[in-house]
């Protein structure tokens, strides 16, 4: 498969009062054609810092991009002006974003919320964009788009916003589709559709989608791949049945323990991961999980892990996989959905600097 | 719509009731009568005077006629200027008042929206403090500092403008100026603070993200978004120009309703302070009521009560 998208130790930090926030801390993965990468991790693990670098939407200052390289296609973006990314933007890539309460502009309506994009990529006539935005009104499913486009968004409730969001970003048929946590704002029933949406078009389009959430059981149903973020580091990637029945890192073994699942009996207790996410002003000598991590080693207060691989597509980045670690088991409610996948490697590698 | 507007003036008329009465009453409590002054009048020549003014009558049946009147649009004769009446002062002042007041909302908004923009775009920049510092010295010094200012310094000093008079286009601006220069400052510190916050909003992020280019995402989405609380300022603002421009009429000599409002107080001249009021009264119901009827008209997610819902 073709890679689309190829990001190398993406470094992004933050000016701020208190000092430099590096939120994002040396992140690299790729994505193909028409795949869907998620990344999930809890809050402020810099999941929507990384995804909006690769659209260079962060706000700079106080926001820097100082590190690394994003490859769209080959072509690196970092060193592109704000003038070039507007070709990009929309066009190559574009967003959706979490609240769709607030991310529609509430005095334009929403025929012209979409074809502004069309107008200025596509350079339709005005008539032209008002066809196809009604046309991509009707594809996102939304009832009687004749007279919705016309409409403002406080005419909309919060799953048809959501859907006209989805419309506004394949209005120009993007290569890639980032939605950063594009239903945690919806109720369940409306959740399910909205994913079942995003499937059916990447299908038809045959976009790739960054899918970002803090939901492992959306995960399973939409993604190909994981890449699993902890204190703006990837701790962990790998396909979905990698990081869901073969998980390795520490702290990807709290998140499956803490997603409640419906075959799991009422008594199994959620755990919940303890203590909180390092201050990423000064981020902790060591592995930035020790603290919170009851397998923490004594290395772990020292040195950083490195990355191992596990397998063709999956890697983990702890302490625990290298040779002189101790066996550890993983929790309960993990160990039970652990199975032995045919693709690992005999033994964990150890991934050298700048693969 | 429609039955928007008729509740509303139907509103208007019963806060004009009030005023009127309000008015009405208090002229009567207030100390002293419209003949009171240096030289004593003879008693009957007072008399006299109060009969044909109708002032001898109980107090039910004057203010009966003067409601009657007022619906009529007969604000009655003036007390101390026997040719004239009422209706002659406001025919002859208004435009005047009209015209400066007109013109320093101009300045005030004009003024106003653009620093406000400006310090918004380049927040935390030499062009925001220096948009701030001229709205703080704004806002902290009255107008009729403001205008002696004026006048001492691009009058008197520089000759630029005439120090006062009310002739020519070059005679308005100072008054305007001085008339404008709070609200202005107001305004531009309510644009710049609605400007940043339309602009740390996520409609703002996803425009940016269909890759329109900023001056676009400026025009099309950040000004017409941040304007809106600029627009529910027009009325307060209407009335501040109203108020302020009675002092500022006297500072320049411009024969406004300001000034002839001033000059009747002192003179106890009933009938004009009343019409005044009433007048003035009107006009800001009226505006405040234009100022609903735009702020709908802008913002779609105002539907005016009476009009149908949307969904
Ligand atoms: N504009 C900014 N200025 C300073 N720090 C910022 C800024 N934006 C993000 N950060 C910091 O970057 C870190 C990562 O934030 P990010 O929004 O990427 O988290 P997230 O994983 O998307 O979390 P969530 O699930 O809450 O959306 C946080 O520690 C945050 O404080
Ligand atoms: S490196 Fe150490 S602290 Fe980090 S996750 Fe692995 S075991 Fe835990
Ligand atoms: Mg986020």
């Amino acid at each position: 498969m073709e890679k689309l998208l190829e990001v190398k130790n993406l470094e992004v930090s933050f000016q701020t009062y208190g000092g430099t926030v590096k939120a994002v801390r040396g992140v690299s993965f790729d994505l193909h054609k028409g795949e869907t990468l998620a990344i999930v991790g809890e809050s402020g693990s810099g999941k929507s810092v990384t995804s909006q670098s690769i659209m260079k939407l962060i706000p700079m200052p106080p926001g820097q991009i100082s590190g690394g390289q994003i490859l769209l296609n080959g072509d690196d973006i970092v060193p592109k002006t704000e003038k070039q990314m507007e070709k990009i933007r929309g066009k190559e890539i574009s967003m959706i974003f979490q609240d769709p309460m607030t991310s529609l502009n509430p005095t334009m309506k929403i025929g012209n919320q979409i074809t502004e994009g069309l107008i200025k990529h596509q350079n339709m006539s005005k008539q032209d964009a008002k066809n196809r935005a009604i046309e991509l009104l009707r594809l996102v499913g939304i009832p009687m788009p004749e007279k919705r486009v016309n409409q403002y968004p406080h005419e909309f409730s919060g799953g048809m916003r959501q859907r006209a969001m989805i419309a506004i970003a394949l209005a120009a048929n993007p290569k890639l589709l980032i939605a950063d946590e594009p239903t945690t704002a919806l109720d369940v029933t409306i959740q399910a559709q909205i994913l079942e949406l995003m499937k059916d078009l990447q299908s038809k389009m045959d976009t790739s989608i960054i899918f970002i959430t803090h939901d492992l059981g959306v995960v399973a149903n939409v993604a190909d791949r994981v890449a699993v973020m902890y204190a703006g580091q990837i701790v962990e990637m790998g396909t979905v049945d990698e990081i869901f029945y073969d998980p390795r890192h520490p702290y990807t073994w709290g998140l499956l323990a803490s997603m409640p699942s419906v075959d799991s009996d009422d008594s199994a207790e959620l755990a919940a991961i303890p203590g909180t996410p390092p201050d990423l002003t000064n981020p902790p000598k060591g592995d930035a999980f020790a603290a919170r991590n009851s397998y923490a080693l004594a290395i772990d207060f020292e040195e950083e892990p490195p990355m191992f691989q596990i397998s063709e597509t999956h890697f983990a980045k702890t302490w625990l996989l290298h040779p002189d670690a101790p066996k550890v088991e993983p929790p309960e409610a993990v160990k039970k959905r652990m199975r032995q996948l045919s693709s690992t490697f005999e033994k964990p590698v150890l991934v050298k600097e700048g693969k | 719509m429609a039955k928007y507007i008729g509740k509303r003036l139907l509103y208007m008329i019963l806060s004009l009731w009030m005023i009127v009465s309000a008015t009405f009453f208090f002229m009567r409590i207030a100390p002293g009568n419209p003949f009171a002054s240096e030289k004593k009048l003879p008693p009957e020549i007072e008399a006299n005077l109060n009969a044909h003014f109708g002032l001898d009558k109980p107090w039910y049946a004057q203010y009966w006629e003067y409601l009657v009147r007022i619906v009529n649009w007969d604000f009655g004769p003036s007390f101390k200027y026997k040719s004239q009446t009422v209706n002659d002062l406001i025919n002859e002042g208004f435009p005047v008042s009209f015209l400066l007041g007109m013109e320093a909302i101009f300045i005030a908004v004009a003024l106003g929206v653009l620093l406000g923009i400006i310090a918004a775009l380049k927040h935390n920049r030499w062009p925001d403090y220096t948009a701030m510092i001229i709205a703080v010295l704004g806002i902290s010094v009255p107008s009729f500092i403001m205008a002696s200012f004026l006048q001492y310094f691009l009058a008197i000093k520089m000759g630029i403008f005439p120090v006062a008079r009310w002739e020519s286009f070059m005679h308005t601006i100072l008054p305007a100026l001085a008339l404008a220069s709070t609200p202005m400052a107001f305004i531009a510190r309510l644009t710049r603070s609605s400007m940043l916050e339309v602009l740390a909003n996520d409609y703002i992020k996803t425009a940016k993200s269909k890759g329109l280019s900023s001056g676009v995402i400026t025009i099309k989405h950040t000004i017409r978004n941040a304007l809106l609380p600029v627009v529910t300022y027009m009325g307060p603002l209407t009335a501040g120009i109203l108020t302020g421009s009675f002092v500022i009429e006297r500072i320049f000599g411009i024969p406004g309703l300001g000034a002839h409002f001033v000059t009747s107080i002192n003179n106890r001249d009933y009938t004009v302070i009343m019409g005044v009021t009433v007048f003035y009264s009107i006009l800001l119901l009226v505006s405040i009521l234009l100022v609903d009827i735009a702020y709908g008209i802008i913002d779609p997610r105002i539907k005016l009560a009476g009009g149908k819902k949307g969904e």
